[in-house]
């Protein structure tokens, strides 16, 4: 079987680095300028990367499809550590403080260390991707995230030649985060996992923010992994820690209904979910007549992806 | 029975037009797309909710009388047949706006689901007592005949109750309270006929 394969130019090839920091830097300054002229030249913290506007670049990974407004990304949201409701995330996930926010990265790494939200933000080269988010509750939407594919980072913390699957944790703070406090039915921490090709898939990105803006609190923020081809659940939220091992880590809706939810739960329109069809999805916001949308294979990245997968029984391994 | 004339100032056929506000208004604001992104799941959800607020208040009646000397029985009905129509209007919304007619779909989740295999089942139980729910049919029926028919109602609020425990992805609050509830009323009921039933004994 022939695979299309984009052209994958490194993104030092088309732009000299230094070039795109001096562009970002020149930007931050201009922001800082007209802050100042707004408000009187009071002093304001200019320190945090996570003020945009930031330099985006356009990704070929993008689809062409119009996205949701940004009033349905944000209202409608699966987020257990802010309640289980649709709506619960948006009404409670402002008590999250989000900076300072340090990711741990460790395990098989030959560096090991702390990684700082704004570094992230700063030291990394910003892209923008479109994607359809598959929930496993078969409903869409289309959202344009502002990311870093997930390989840049890996490569900069070296993990060693033994290191088969990168793990994630989310952030447990009871005190900020309610659902954690709540009768609720999930382990706390929310703990992800993938294959260490998943994970260097250059479709894998950590998103950092939605429509150009800073991430939402209730779509995971400060930094979010992004995996289009997987159900949404695996893409986690908020992350705190990043761990480089040998085994194939826990992951938190396999702990609690392994018959439900696989460690791959790659979107797959042939598998059902025990307790409902994965056919057809419907698409957020298109009101209450809106005719579903088939669900594609690999949620439409099969080109892109099949091939991680050659030779395995995917209704095994869902 | 003292009759409480507080609780019955309503006349009981103002039940019905009262019952269906909720389920109309709800309907009204997902066709002006009022229920935010997701608006079949939220009128779906929120019209199975109702029907089992209905058919939860329906059980409650009885306890009210033996417990609080509250008489509302002439109220049941409408509760019941109520309950039942936000069960028809939940069913109707799964099969045209969720699976929209695809009939091979939702046949194969009749069988294979089992959260929805009992929710039909709820509603097959209970199809016989709306059909039966009139003077006339008690007639035919008689009365012992009749309420030996309704009893089957207890099984069918536990298996509503139990279908929407069963379609949460956690063990989730709010269904646990509705069978909780549905369970709590059912067995009151147990406890007043064994008393009943002492009371026989002893005289």
């Amino acid at each position: 079987m022939t695979v299309y394969k984009y052209p994958k130019p490194l993104s030092s090839e088309i732009t000299p680095k230094n070039v795109f920091l001096n562009r970002r830097s020149f930007m931050k300054a201009a922001g800082v300028a007209s802050a100042t002229a707004l408000t009187g030249g009071l002093a304001i913290n200019t320190s945090n990367a996570m003020t945009t506007p930031w330099e985006l670049s356009k990704s070929e990974y993008s689809i062409s499809d119009e996205p949701n407004p940004i009033e349905d990304i944000k209202s409608y949201n699966n987020f257990y550590e802010f309640g289980t409701g649709k709506g619960d995330p948006a009404a409670n996930a402002g008590a999250l403080t989000t900076n300072p926010w340090n990711i741990k990265i460790d395990g098989l790494t030959n560096k090991p260390g702390e990684l700082d939200i704004d570094d992230l933000i700063s030291k990394f080269d910003l892209e923008e991707r479109i994607y359809r988010l598959r929930c496993v509750e078969a409903w869409s939407m289309v959202i344009p995230w502002v990311g870093i594919p997930l390989r840049d980072v890996i490569n900069a913390y070296d993990p060693q030649g033994s290191a088969k699957y990168v793990s994630f944790e989310t952030l447990v703070r009871p005190e900020e985060m309610v659902g954690q406090r709540r009768f609720g039915g999930l382990d706390w921490p929310y703990v992800e996992g993938l294959r260490m090709d998943e994970a260097m898939h250059p479709l894998t990105i950590l998103a950092v923010g939605i429509y150009g803006e800073a991430m939402p609190n209730q779509n995971g923020a400060p930094v979010r992994l992004v995996v289009p081809w997987k159900y949404g659940f695996k893409s986690i939220k908020s992350i705190v820690r990043m761990s480089f091992t040998e085994e194939e880590p826990p992951t938190t809706w396999n702990i609690l209904a392994p018959r439900e939810y696989g460690f791959y739960s790659n979107v797959n329109p042939n598998v059902d979910h025990p307790r409902w069809s994965q056919k057809a999805e419907r698409i957020v916001g298109s009101g209450i007549f809106a005719k579903k949308r088939d669900t594609e294979m690999f949620n439409g990245y099969a080109d892109e992806v099949s091939s991680l997968y050659d030779g395995m029984d995917l209704a095994k391994f869902y | 029975m003292a009759q409480h004339k507080a609780w019955t100032f309503l006349p009981s056929w103002l039940i019905y037009p009262l019952g269906i506000v909720p389920g109309v208004w709800l309907f009204y604001r997902a066709v002006q797309n009022q229920l935010g992104p997701d608006p079949v799941k939220v009128l779906e959800n929120g019209l199975g909710e109702y029907a089992l607020q209905f058919l939860i208040a329906g059980l409650a009646i009885s306890p009210l009388m033996r417990f609080a000397k509250i008489n509302l029985i002439k109220y049941r009905r409408a509760l019941g047949l109520i309950g039942f129509f936000y069960v028809v209007a939940h069913f109707t919304v799964y099969i045209v706006l969720d699976m929209q007619f695809n009939w091979q779909e939702i046949i194969t989740d009749i069988i294979k689901r089992p959260y929805i295999t009992i929710g039909v089942s709820a509603f097959l139980l209970l199809l016989p007592l709306a059909l039966t729910s009139n003077n006339l049919s008690i007639r035919k029926l008689g009365a012992a005949g009749w309420n030996k028919l309704h009893l089957i109602v207890y099984p069918a609020v536990i298996l509503g109750a139990v279908h929407y425990v069963m379609i949460k992805k956690t063990w989730a609050l709010e269904p646990l309270i509705y069978l909780a509830t549905a369970l709590l009323l059912i067995s009151l009921r147990r406890f007043y006929h064994l008393a009943k039933r002492k009371k026989r004994v002893a005289a």
